[in-house]
């Protein structure tokens, strides 16, 4: 008998990882054991302190220098520089979610009662609050944001995406207000979900065929060796494309975004639009990066032409929309045009590769914590329905509410890149590295990356119109006489609110501090 | 020898795709996803075969079980649509828009 040798695992390495997945599976058994009453009283600590007990796990390996240098778990997870760059924006952006998720009123009391039925009414009455089991649902999804950019294999990339998308698909369909849109905005989720994923595996298994491995390292060396223009290899790596541009919502795969943005709870939006958006492209890198490097003359080409759509569909498509948070959604499409900027510029030397790496971290972290303090705006602005959503109703906000209008107005700001603001330095970080990159020796896209900078930067333009002609609506138009009201905000929205303004002006004064995180983060670079 | 199977593999993952694009019931689009994902099985198991490891087949029982899981969610969200619209079909879901 031969015996199979015992796997080794890094759990010290994994332990963030670890913490987030343990903490779900207590939720679950607190759904199952707890009563009703109690629930929500053991969620909120439990999920709040593993996220931060991760978040603090990431910084330990951090402080002591113990990045690892080789993939963990038998090469599946590799828990390099960016991977604990990510997750410890991810673990951050998901504490600050849950703040607005806690909030009463935004999840119903019971999904499976038909809207407007007796049994409904009946369910509000008796419950109270929202559906408890939000909370273990939301620690599986991040868990599996945190496993989905640093997975160092495509099964476990696979797992990964499925393990973070099956919770949200659930989790959009929960709004306690205007359910028909909610749970429209979740069957369109998961079905076009479902069918990118198929591509992505369909893609996987292409590329398994050509390079007989699925681990990105083996694949890279795969490439190495052969020709590169195998029809399996084409074609796994078109599908595969399909299944990651998707995530990240670049066009033309970008058509589920607004109405899923819109139509889930906000603070789940809030949560798609920063978590989600970080782990796509973090994965994105890993795949193209890590696994496809070899084979950088092949997909460039295309991810310039993605990018370039993505930028200017995001931009104009926003323009014309009449809902909030439609309107955040094109602006997140846009964003994710500037963000694959920065993944074609990782061509060239190492040193460039860092470069474009942290443009690219640095701006993850900036937009996203500023997206969910946007969306936690959006909470507060409510009609008797529900959330104002509609822009006519955002009509003479700042005079009537000059503060919060005026934190709105900023992150607006940030977003189109104002200086002074987090976003613009953001933008400008990415757009030298594209730039730089074009001027490096042997690349064949030279000019091609300073015309995607001038796409990006026109782009911008259209963007910052779109955005100040929301500021112009709040401060410049009379307010209508039965306006939304200005929900109180509790401490906890009050907490997202404050953070991500501070983060937004601290960036914006000091880019230093986060761009020598971002630095030391993309030094380390991918495990390759 | 194996190419006979990569074609139905094919074959399988194109009915699928199409299904999800031309038909209307939400029950049936989901469906052919599962077809999709099916296709994906036999490739990969085919694969294994033709490149002499068995990655492959172990990688087909993980995509079972995902999909055995997005089964429960998925038909969770469809019946709770059906349940309110008293209709499962894509077409009528249409109050998102623009």
């Amino acid at each position: 008998m031969n015996t199979i040798p015992a796997p080794t695992i890094e759990y010290g390495t994994l332990a963030p990882l670890l913490v987030v997945f343990g903490a779900a599976i207590i939720g679950v058994l607190v759904e199952a054991f707890a009563p009703r009453y109690l629930r929500k009283a053991i969620h909120v600590p439990l999920t709040l302190l593993s996220l931060f007990g991760a978040f603090a796990l990431v910084l330990v390996q951090v402080l002591r220098g113990q990045v690892a240098t080789t993939a963990s778990a038998m090469g599946a997870v590799a828990v390099d520089g960016p991977s604990l760059f990510i997750w410890g924006v991810i673990l951050v952006l998901s504490f600050v979610c849950v703040l607005l998720i806690n909030d009463e009123g935004h999840f119903v009391a019971s999904a499976a009662a038909v809207p407007g039925s007796a049994d409904e009414e009946e369910a509000e009455a008796e419950g109270g609050g929202g559906h408890t089991e939000v909370y273990p649902l939301v620690l599986f999804a991040v868990g599996g944001m945190l496993l989905f950019p640093a997975a160092h294999d495509l099964l476990m990339m696979f797992v990964a995406l499925e393990v973070m998308s099956l919770p949200l698909y659930l989790l959009c369909g929960l709004a306690r207000r205007r359910r028909l849109l909610s749970q429209e905005a979740s069957m369109k989720y998961f079905l076009l979900g479902a069918f990118s994923s198929a591509f992505f595996l369909y893609g996987t298994a292409m590329i398994y065929g050509y390079a007989g491995t699925v681990s990105l390292p083996g694949i890279n060396e795969a490439l190495a060796k052969g020709s590169g223009l195998d029809p399996l290899l084409m074609l796994g790596l078109a599908l595969l494309g399909v299944g990651l541009l998707f995530k990240i919502g670049a066009a033309p795969f970008h058509a589920w975004k607004p109405d899923v943005y819109q139509g889930a709870p906000t603070p789940i939006t809030a949560l798609m639009a920063s978590g989600t958006l970080v782990a796509a492209v973090g994965a994105v890198l890993r795949v193209f990066w890590v696994g496809l490097g070899n084979l950088d003359w092949n997909w460039r080409p295309i991810i310039w032409g993605v990018a370039a759509l993505t930028m200017i569909v995001g931009s104009i498509l926003a323009i014309t929309q009449t809902d909030i948070k439609r309107m955040l959604a094109y602006s997140s499409i846009a964003h994710a045009g500037f963000l694959l900027v920065g993944v074609m510029a990782t061509f060239g030397t190492a040193a460039q590769n860092a470069v474009s790496l942290k443009a690219i971290l640095f701006y993850l972290a900036v937009y996203s914590i500023t997206t969910v303090g946007a969306f936690a705006v959006v909470t507060l602005v409510r009609d008797p329905g529900g959330e104002a959503g509609h822009l006519s109703r955002w009509a003479g906000l700042g005079k009537r509410s000059p503060m919060l209008a005026g934190v709105f107005a900023f992150f607006l700001l940030a977003f189109a890149g104002i200086p002074l603001t987090s976003g613009f330095f953001g933008k400008y970080a990415v757009f030298a590295a594209a730039l730089n990159s074009g001027t490096q020796p042997g690349d064949s896209m030279g000019g091609w990356m300073a015309g995607l900078v001038v796409v990006g930067v026109v782009a911008s333009a259209i963007a910052a119109f779109f955005y100040v002609r929301v500021i112009v609506l709040m401060f410049f138009s009379e307010p209508a006489a039965d306006g939304p009201a200005i929900a109180v905000p509790s401490t906890g929205t009050v907490a997202v609110i404050a953070v991500s303004l501070l983060v937004t002006v601290g960036v914006g004064l000091y880019p230093e501090s986060l761009l020598g995180v971002a630095n030391d983060a993309a030094h380390s670079l991918f495990i390759r | 020898m194996t190419t006979h199977y990569l074609v139905l593999s094919g074959l399988l993952f194109a009915i699928g795709a199409l299904g999800v694009l031309i038909r209307r019931n939400a029950i049936v689009v989901f469906m052919c996803v599962e077809l999709m994902l099916n296709a994906c099985n036999l490739a990969f198991v085919t694969f294994s075969r033709q490149v002499g490891n068995l990655e492959g087949q172990v990688i087909a029982f993980f995509v079972m079980v995902v999909a055995a899981a997005e089964v429960v969610v998925g038909l969770a969200i469809i019946v709770t649509i059906f349940r309110t619209r008293r209709s499962a079909s894509v077409d009528d879901a249409n109050l998102l828009k623009y």
